[in-house]
């Protein structure tokens, strides 16, 4: 069930904001992974995330839709602040589910179901979360797959096909839903070299059409083309932002300089 | 036909194997519609307590899995027909004493529902087991997914753990419906008309013992092997989307 968001988005944040995090924090027990993390995406934007394993980079997406939760802040989807406990825990489950269903994951180990087909993957969250007509979110996937280019592989099962194809299929299972924001966790981190351009393309194709993505991603390459603001976490915290052309082109800070040495 | 049966020697055999009296074959086949009636019930209550026992050792709080890790313990370490005995007998007595408590009169507990009862609290401890190592062995990013996609706990339940845990579950839950089938025999004990007793009955009436208790085994075999067939297919479905070894291996 999916009602049109009854809070529209109010004029001091922005119409075309679409998404927002302030002063993100996360601890594991004692250790702190998020120290104050913010962002703003308006629509359109691609917020590429980078920095070195441990950095908190994975985190902070799992915390945007709340498979982690955070342990402090605040989250804005479309101008809808996501309420929640003092602990950090979803204040209310429907408001979360349903906010849930305006953001994309797309996962580094893809996390398709395997008891079911492409298109059923596709059409899954449609169907049975959104409560979309089955033949009406059946159109809709496979136009989907055609544009991932796995209309052949629609009543194929995920164990049957590559990586890449997994992959482009989870995108596509994304994309079902009309998502405000998609989420990108690594998502060419588990293919084979040669699988990952065919993933890469399907994602550029989605920038150049204007949607709003928030991409973790170790593909410095990839992200310099992409993105239209770049983030580099280190020790969960923002070291250095800015356009592109900057954060790669022009570092500031000796650590940014330095990571950028050893991934290139 | 006739002749051959006479050539063997078979004509008394045949005579109190017939459905219809003298013939005692009526009386086994009775029994044996008890037995699977009850255990169908029996093996249906112990999955719907098998599903709560897994959840419930997986997701409860420490309180609800100390009592399901007593109950599993308990249930699985005494023999079933101690169980037996012990459920049946302390079951209707205490249903007893709550309805006389009430002001009613004592009922007569049906001997169906006696073994339901009985076997299902049995068969739910096994289950719960089976069911919640299933479940351990779903993938956890496919049940992420469905949190990531705004399914309730009990879509996600409905929609992909379940589906997803069946392939894992099916060769343990096979092996305890078989466990299921032979069990009612042990109702026999607190007299239940289940196929062993009235087998026992033809065969004590009759002097026959090894003619009825080779007939009741050969029912018993029947079963098996049309349960077999049965869950051949089920788990075929349930590891629809899974590469086979042969497969992976070629």
């Amino acid at each position: 069930m999916q009602s049109e968001d009854d809070n529209t988005p109010d004029r001091a944040t922005g119409a075309d904001e679409a998404i927002r995090v302030e002063d993100l924090h996360k601890s594991f027990a004692s250790l702190e992974v998020l120290k104050g993390v913010s962002l703003t995406a308006r629509k359109g934007d691609v917020v590429a995330i980078i920095g070195g394993s441990g950095s908190g980079k994975s985190t902070f997406l799992r915390c945007v839709n709340f498979l982690e939760y955070p342990t402090a802040g605040r989250i804005f989807v479309a101008g809808e602040e996501i309420r929640m406990k003092p602990g950090g825990a979803p204040a209310d489950r429907r408001q979360i589910e349903r906010i849930r269903t305006r953001l994309g994951m797309v996962f580094q180990s893809f996390n398709l179901w395997s008891h079911r087909t492409l298109l059923e993957n596709v059409i899954e969250v449609p169907v049975h979360v959104l409560g979309i007509p089955k033949a009406d979110a059946i159109k809709r996937a496979e136009t989907l797959l055609a544009r991932v280019g796995l209309s052949e592989k629609a009543s194929t099962y995920p164990a049957f096909l590559s990586g890449g194809q997994q992959q482009r299929a989870a995108i596509a299972r994304a994309l079902a839903i009309d998502p405000a924001v998609m989420l990108f966790d690594e998502p060419t981190s588990a293919l084979d070299p040669e699988l990952v351009g065919e993933v890469l393309s399907v994602i550029r194709d989605l920038a150049r059409e204007g949607r709003t993505m928030l991409l973790v991603t170790h593909e410095m390459k990839f992200a310099r083309e992409v993105a239209s603001h770049v983030i580099y976490l280190h020790n969960g915290a923002i070291e250095e932002q800015g356009p592109p052309e900057v954060v790669f082109g022009a570092p500031n800070s000796e650590r940014l300089k330095q990571f950028l040495k050893t991934v290139a | 036909m006739n002749t051959l049966v006479e050539a063997l020697g078979l004509s008394h055999t045949v005579e109190l194997l017939s459905l219809s009296p003298p013939g005692w074959g009526g009386n086994l086949l009775r029994g044996l519609a008890h037995s699977l009636e009850i255990a169908i019930g029996a093996y249906a209550f112990g999955l719907i307590i098998g599903l709560f026992g897994a959840y419930g050792k997986l997701n409860g709080g420490p309180v609800v899995r100390d009592l399901l890790g007593v109950y599993t313990t308990v249930v699985r370490a005494v023999p079933e027909l101690v169980l037996i005995l012990i459920l049946y007998f302390v079951g209707t007595d205490l249903l007893n004493r709550v309805v006389t408590g009430f002001g009613y009169e004592r009922v007569e507990i049906s001997g169906v529902a006696a073994g339901i009862w009985v076997l299902g609290i049995v068969q739910g401890a096994y289950a719960t087991e089976v069911l919640r190592g299933a479940i351990l062995a779903v993938p956890v990013g496919q049940i992420e997914a469905a949190r990531a996609y705004g399914m309730s706990p009990l879509l996600t339940m409905r929609r992909v753990t379940i589906p997803a845990m069946m392939s894992f579950a099916i060769p343990g839950l096979a092996n305890l419906w078989l466990i299921a089938t032979k069990d009612t025999a042990l109702l026999a004990i607190v007299g239940f008309h289940e196929l062993t007793l009235e087998t026992k009955q033809a065969a004590s009436s009759t002097r026959a013992y090894f003619t009825f208790f080779l007939a009741a085994g050969g029912l018993y075999l029947c079963v098996t092997l049309l349960s077999g067939v049965v869950f051949k297919r089920v788990e075929r479905w349930a590891r629809k989307g899974q590469r086979s070894l042969r497969e992976a291996g070629s």
